[in-house]
């Protein structure tokens, strides 16, 4: 009887199997039903294991369950079927222990190898640092001496549906991470404030940013293009809003882009020696206050009860300014108020405490200008 | 036995002072519907902001209260309780015991669980809300909450309390008041889960109670145990947590399998298949869950040899757990099958959760687990894990005992079109989540991409068609607990195991003088 049955099981194997080694094939070609197409030499071979145990799992789903079916199809009482009293068999649980024993085995060696390839950052071309704030991402190329926020595009209106959305909504950034392409570029990430992960899927790359930690990975990309991927670490509020966007580039173009953030750079710096009218202050204030202080303050300084204070109304956005600067320059630990002297420029950073301070119904009237901030430095 | 222990007070009291194990089961049950209908609703919050792209009826801060609360209720507040009720009622009268070893503790181990929800439910409205920073509460971030996050602390603590309580309680009670003849591999295997169950929440419990003090000290009295500035660890929490967190899944689906052990035999009208190989599977699986913790934390940044030995363990789980499938359908060949409720549940919990253990199996390889982390692929996993085992396991249980317990056979009809409801709509919601997951939409956000829209709506329709199901079940245990068919003592035709020896409804004393096991 038991042989029988054994024979029954194979051949519902065997005949399942081939019907079923084509699904995830089809599957990959119309939907976003499975991994982004991979851009990457790891990418390609983290998506045929994904591909491999996939199918060796659904074969082995469906040939229990095609017999469980059977079984309940033809051991049924209404159709007269009398119960057998069997209940024990050393040998088949010997074999249902040691057949899948077998099958781990198989599945535990490719991903040993592609785990050990992922895992080697040697001979890296050059290294970008990451840092996850709440909520956004900043990158410092360390070969380059260029550092710089990328932060969601995407306006407040299509998110609060008076908009219609764009076509990468929640997944664009004002500033890219632009890499060069054939290059193996070697990662180093942590965080300022909590943890964050930051993930590309078509680079199938995914690393834990940590406070205190230093965690490293790589990437080779093969061709040039937009990349996108998301935070994927519960980090807070906005956690649902801090996009990745890379785009990747060739070598002539990735080294023209350099020069041009060079001359950025000078011309911020620029910026911070001369002085500067209240009016241009207040209005690029406006602006820093919308990208970095918004999403906890508050569209109009109100805050959100509890969580994060108003600025309208501040004892500190009106009281001295020099506790004003302290607290946006150097933050507060064990809050969610981040040190942002290192992430604004002087002018920046006065513009935005000039525009807290008489801005979002408060009356300071003092105006700060960069040297200010400067000499606090 | 004396006047005193037939005394059985009336009202209000009875239920405050009752130290029955019937009386004690019933209230866990109907506590933990009650918390499940809340984290339902919580749930139905998630979905319908999820139901399209874009911010609609709740800001993000409060969307990451309600998935952090919704996991806290359903996990501590509604499978745990409901599986100790299922416990306390059944487990004296499988092994012919005529209460629990100790009565008062049973008490004070359930009259802990409402004021520890109530304190949860209350941090919902406090400044700065309820905690927000997912059920595991990583720091740094539940390091920054309000006190809604002390209030979570508070609520763990009693609740661990409880488990840790009722947990002695079970593992005494099976260790000394087994029947004469009962050995340990005559006991049915509910009762052995549970023992396994108990030992598992003992270990691991305690670990967590500890976790979150530190957290509480770092957030009030100053240490640095998770604070990377103050010369501390954030991933230390994380270790710590998993250490806790592992060992509880298996502590929200073991009992689960007990109850389908029971289930299958006797619709199958035929012995369960392996059954020492069943109990040795559990004991194997118990242990393991002890050291393949790290397999939740793969990109944390763990040296090479850690990511390879957690990932190995985590294999290896596949193995009892694949037996256990295996002896079930066993069981069921060449038996002489019939299909009342808890059997169609019973076969439906073997099969949604063998789902989520295959992609267990998958999440356990370290590079594919890179890209399947913190993604909606993990959220399905774990649902077709614990509603499809654990959830669709105690509606198995539930309509396998009612009858004993209420002295009525329930509507086979109303039953079955709870199942069918029941079963479209978990699939509708959780099954459309694997692909939103491999297809890049990480999990625990409030707003997402427009590729992932479609799959959302599927899910939100299903978990709307779930839970409003419920009402259906609802509607049936009432009507049984009200009235009904008479039930016979033995109620189903292949039924065996002492609690089918008793009277239906099973009497409020039973085996007062010990049953002799042969
Ligand atoms: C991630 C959330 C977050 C962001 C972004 C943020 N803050 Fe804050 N901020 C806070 C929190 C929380 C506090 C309260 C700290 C405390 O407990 O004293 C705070 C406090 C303040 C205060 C003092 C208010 C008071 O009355 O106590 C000022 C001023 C302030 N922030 C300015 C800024 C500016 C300027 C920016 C942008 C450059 C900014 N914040 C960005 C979270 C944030
Ligand atoms: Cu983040």
């Amino acid at each position: 009887m038991l042989t029988t049955c054994l024979k029954r099981i194979k051949s519902t194997i065997q005949f399942l199997g081939t019907g079923l080694m084509l699904l995830p094939g089809m599957v990959l070609a119309e939907y976003a039903l499975n991994f982004q197409a991979p851009a990457t030499e790891i990418a390609r071979e983290v998506f045929e294991l994904h591909s491999l145990i996939l199918k060796i799992v659904i074969v082995i789903f469906i040939a229990v369950f095609a017999v469980m079916f059977y079984s309940i199809f033809a051991h049924r009482k209404s159709r007269g079927h009398k119960a057998a009293n069997f209940h024990e068999s050393t040998t088949v649980e010997v074999i249902w222990t040691i057949i899948p024993f077998i099958i781990l085995v198989s599945m535990a060696i490719p991903s040993t190898a592609t785990l050990l390839k992922m895992d080697n950052t040697s001979g890296s071309e050059m290294t970008v640092k990451i840092v996850g704030y709440q909520w956004k991402w900043q990158y410092e190329y360390l070969d380059h001496d260029i550092s710089f926020f990328s932060t969601l595009s995407t306006p407040r209106a299509q998110i609060e549906n008076k908009e219609k959305k764009g076509e990468n909504y929640l997944l664009e950034v004002d500033n890219h991470l632009v890499l060069p392409v054939g290059k193996k570029i070697r990662f180093v990430l942590t965080a300022n404030d909590v943890i964050h992960a930051w993930w590309v899927p078509q680079l199938a790359i995914k690393k834990d940013a940590i406070p205190g930690y230093i965690n490293e990975m790589w990437t080779k990309i093969d061709e040039p293009g937009i990349y996108r991927g998301q935070c994927a670490e519960l980090c807070g509020k906005d956690h649902g809003f801090m996009p990745i966007v890379v785009e990747a580039v060739s070598q002539e173009d990735f080294n023209k882009w350099v020069s041009l953030q060079k001359d950025k750079a000078v011309s911020a710096a620029a910026d911070s020696n001369k002085v500067w009218t209240k009016t241009a202050l207040m209005k690029q204030g406006k602006k820093v206050y919308e990208k970095s202080c918004q999403a906890c303050h508050g569209a109009t300084g109100a805050g959100v009860p509890g969580a994060f204070p108003a600025i309208t109304g501040s004892k500190i956005a009106t009281g001295p300014v020099k506790d004003h600067l302290d607290m946006v320059m150097n933050g507060k630990a064990g809050t969610a108020m981040q040190a942002f002297k290192g992430q604004l420029s002087d002018a920046d950073l006065a513009a935005v405490v000039t525009f807290e301070r008489n801005g979002l119904g408060n009356k300071a009237g003092d105006i700060i200008q960069p040297s200010q901030v400067k000499a606090l430095r | 036995m004396s006047e005193a222990a037939h005394h059985r007070p009336t009202g209000l009291s009875r239920w405050l002072f009752t130290t029955n194990h019937k009386d004690i089961g019933t209230m866990y049950l109907i506590f933990a519907f009650m918390m499940a209908i809340i984290g339902a609703l919580m749930s139905l919050v998630i979905r319908a902001e999820l139901f399209e792209p874009g911010l609609q009826l709740v800001d993000p801060n409060f969307f990451n209260q309600m998935t952090t609360v919704h996991a806290l209720v359903m996990v501590f507040g509604f499978i745990m309780p409901a599986f100790v009720g299922l416990a306390n009622w059944m487990i004296p009268m499988m092994i012919g015991a005529p209460d629990m070893a100790l009565p008062r503790l049973n008490n004070w181990s359930f009259w802990l669980l409402p004021p520890a929800a109530t304190l949860l439910i209350i941090s919902l409205f406090v400044p700065g809300g309820g905690p927000a920073a997912g059920w595991t509460l990583y720091p740094p971030l539940s390091i920054q909450g309000g006190m809604g996050m002390d209030f979570t602390i508070l609520t763990v603590h009693m609740l661990g309390i409880s488990s840790i309580l009722g947990s002695i309680n079970i593992i005494a009670t099976i260790l000394n008041m087994r029947a004469p003849g009962m050995n340990l591999m005559k006991m049915p295997l509910f009762v052995w889960t549970w023992l396994i169950t108990a030992f598992l929440l003992l270990a691991s419990i305690p670990v967590f109670a500890g976790a979150v003090t530190m957290l509480l000290t770092d957030r009030h009295f100053g240490t640095q145990f998770f604070d990377a500035a103050g010369g501390g660890d954030p991933v230390l929490f994380q270790h710590i947590f998993w250490f806790f967190g592992h060992p509880e899944v298996y502590i929200l689906v073991l009992p689960a399998f007990g109850v389908i052990s029971q289930v299958i035999p006797t619709f199958a009208r035929k012995p369960l298949f392996g059954y020492s190989s069943m109990v040795f599977a559990t004991a194997a699986i118990a242990f393991l869950s002890f050291i393949v913790w790290a397999h939740h934390m793969y990109t944390v940044g763990m040296p090479m040899a850690g990511e390879l030995f957690f990932m190995y363990a985590t294999m290896l789980i596949a193995v009892p757990t694949g037996v256990k499938v295996f002896n079930w359908v066993a069981t069921m060949w060449q038996g002489s099958m019939t299909f009342e409720t808890p059997m169609l549940f019973a076969i439906a919990t073997v099969f949604t959760f063998t789902m989520g253990g295959v992609t267990g199996l998958m999440l356990a390889l370290t590079p594919v687990d890179f890209q399947y982390h913190d993604t909606y692929f993990v959220v399905a996993h774990f649902h077709y894990v614990i509603v499809g085992g654990s959830v669709l396991g105690l509606f198995t249980a539930v309509y396998y005992w009612l009858p004993k317990w209420t002295g009525h056979m329930y509507s086979e009809g109303i039953g079955k079109l709870h199942f069918w409801l029941t079963m479209i709509g978990i699939n509708l919601t959780f099954f459309p989540q694997h692909f939103s997951g491999l297809a890049g939409m990480p999990r625990r956000i409030p707003d997402y991409a427009l590729q992932f829209a479609e799959f959302n709506m599927w899910s939100t329709y299903g978990a709307f068609l779930a839970v409003f199901s419920q009402l259906i079940f609802f509607y049936l245990v009432w009507k049984t607990v009200k009235g009904g068919t008479k039930a016979t003592d033995q109620v189903w035709e292949g039924a065996e195991g002492l609690e089918w020896t008793v009277p239906s409804p099973a009497p409020y004393h039973t085996f007062e003088t010990p049953p002799k096991v042969s």
